[in-house]
């Protein structure tokens, strides 16, 4: 067993008298590659943020080891004013006195890492949707985070930008040790890219299982789940 | 846990804003990321503004010495027109006029573009970067609002008391040069610091009160939209009310 780096248990977490997490407990270690599942509203998007702060829970805990963490968000959530360059140098810019060179060193590196060092000086509205998940990437991996979390990092993209963000993913993971926290209803991505599977209905962990194993897996929930999936490709 | 009515608890998040803010105006001028934004918002809260507070200045004027002149007229007193012009302009309404322009030009601007930002997750981007929103948003448009609005009520009052001299010699027999000199020779300081203090206040409501709208923007477009509309009107009730207070303190 490897060394968790964030922990759920028993978390509860109720918006407007509606539980959305309901009880959630789950562990992911290090360097893994660790995807929750589920239909939408099933409150997996309140799950990463319970993890970087933005929600407190109701009762239970969340414990994150203490480690430099980057968010992907849906829409990639980059300044409209600044271009790919100053959005990605933000982070650098505003929180830490590092020299302007070593920043430079670092963003440039970080564009290089994602592929958009040629769309450095546009702005957010003159790129495409996977181009802004990029630089939303570039920006969070900047500071040399260790844990990075994907929120629908594929969603509203085309098959072959969708397959260039798995790439990214799962190379962050592999060449720098990044551990990631996906979240997704994309099951195939979750297959290919995934260290272990969680899915979540209701606010629970119904299931949390290595690829191989959730797509065998005969727990209804998830038999329903894949079955669904495997419908909705056909 | 004791419930406090939504408005307490909006003025109580809008005082902790601008006492943030304030905290963070140096910081504006120390980081040169600060002051490229704050540039931004000098241009956008003063330059972009004129046209409109140039209109609305002028025809200000021209409606007060309409009125004002109608009724001095009546008492062959007209000699005082710039000065009673120049006063109403100094104490009062170059500063409302400055406040009601900022409100609707700058302050919708930013509580849209706060509230866009809010329902985009770019707010809690900040957050998660370790960024405090107010000292990266809220500072900025604030300070900038504090030092522009003088500056525009100030010009408000010049357009305006052009605009009364032109409806005092056109239609009311009343030289220009006559209906200038009198509206200097009326002219206190204290007025025009008072009238200065006041846009300061105005501009610095404006700001803050917009910046807390867009804050609480939520459900997409309809709640931006609905934040941008809060935020002019909780602005001009602002400027309304604190105006009112100003004026009671000082005259």
């Amino acid at each position: 067993m490897g060394e968790k780096v964030i922990e759920f248990v028993d978390v509860v977490k109720r918006f407007e008298g509606r539980a959305v997490l309901d009880g959630l407990s789950f562990a992911v270690e290090r360097g893994e590659v660790f995807t929750v599942l589920g239909p939408s509203g099933t409150g997996k998007s309140v799950t990463l943020k319970h993890i970087v702060g933005l929600e407190e829970p109701d009762s239970g805990e969340v414990r994150v080891a203490d480690a430099r963490v980057g968010y992907l968000f849906q829409s990639g959530a980059l300044i409209a004013w600044k271009t790919v360059w100053e959005n990605v140098a933000l982070p650098l810019v505003e929180t830490t006195r590092l020299p302007d060179a070593e920043i430079e060193r670092r963003v440039a590196s970080a564009l290089e890492a994602v592929g958009l060092s040629d769309a450095a000086d546009r702005y957010p509205a003159e790129l495409s949707g996977g181009m802004q998940k990029r630089a939303g990437l570039a920006r969070a991996i900047v500071r040399d985070a260790e844990i990075v979390l994907y929120d629908e990092p594929t969603s509203g993209l085309d098959p072959v930008t969708s397959a260039v963000i798995e790439r990214l993913i799962v190379g962050l993971n592999r060449e720098r040790g990044v551990t990631s926290v996906v979240v997704t209803h994309d099951l195939a991505m979750a297959a290919r890219i995934s260290s272990r599977i969680m899915l979540i209905k209701d606010g629970r962990s119904v299931a949390c299982l290595p690829p191989d194993e959730f797509m065998r897996c005969g727990e209804r929930e998830v038999a329903e789940f894949v079955g669904a999936a495997k419908g909705e490709r056909k | 846990m004791t419930r406090f009515p939504k408005f307490i608890t909006s003025i109580g998040y809008a005082g902790i804003v601008l006492v943030q803010s304030v905290g963070y105006f140096p910081s504006v001028f120390l980081r040169s990321d600060g002051r490229r934004d704050l540039f931004r918002q000098l241009y956008a809260t003063g330059i972009r503004t004129l046209p409109v507070v140039t209109v609305v200045s002028i025809f200000m004027g021209m409606i007060l010495a309409l009125q004002v002149g109608l009724e001095l007229a009546r008492f062959n007193q007209e000699n005082y027109l710039g000065a009673a012009v120049m006063l109403t302009l100094l104490r009062e309404m170059a500063a409302f006029c400055c406040g009601i322009c900022m409100a609707a030009c700058v302050g919708s601007a930013i509580a849209a573009e706060i509230g866009t930002m809010k329902v985009n997750d770019e707010i809690d981007a900040l957050r998660i970067m370790g960024i405090p929103p107010v000292r990266f948003l809220a500072a900025p448009r604030i300070l900038a609002l504090l030092l522009m609005s003088p500056v525009v009520a100030f010009y408000c009052c010049i357009m305006g008391t052009i605009g009364g001299g032109i409806v005092g010699a056109t239609q009311l027999n009343v030289d220009f040069g006559q209906f200038m000199s009198s509206a200097l020779w009326m002219a206190a300081d204290k007025d025009l610091f008072v009238g200065i203090a006041k846009a300061a206040v105005f501009g610095v409501l404006v700001g803050d009160v917009s910046f807390c709208e867009g804050m609480g923007a939520s459900l997409g477009a309809t709640g931006v939209g609905k934040a941008t509309q809060r935020a002019v009107i909780v602005s001009f009730l602002a400027i309304l009310i604190s105006g009112y207070m100003i004026s009671r303190a000082f005259y």
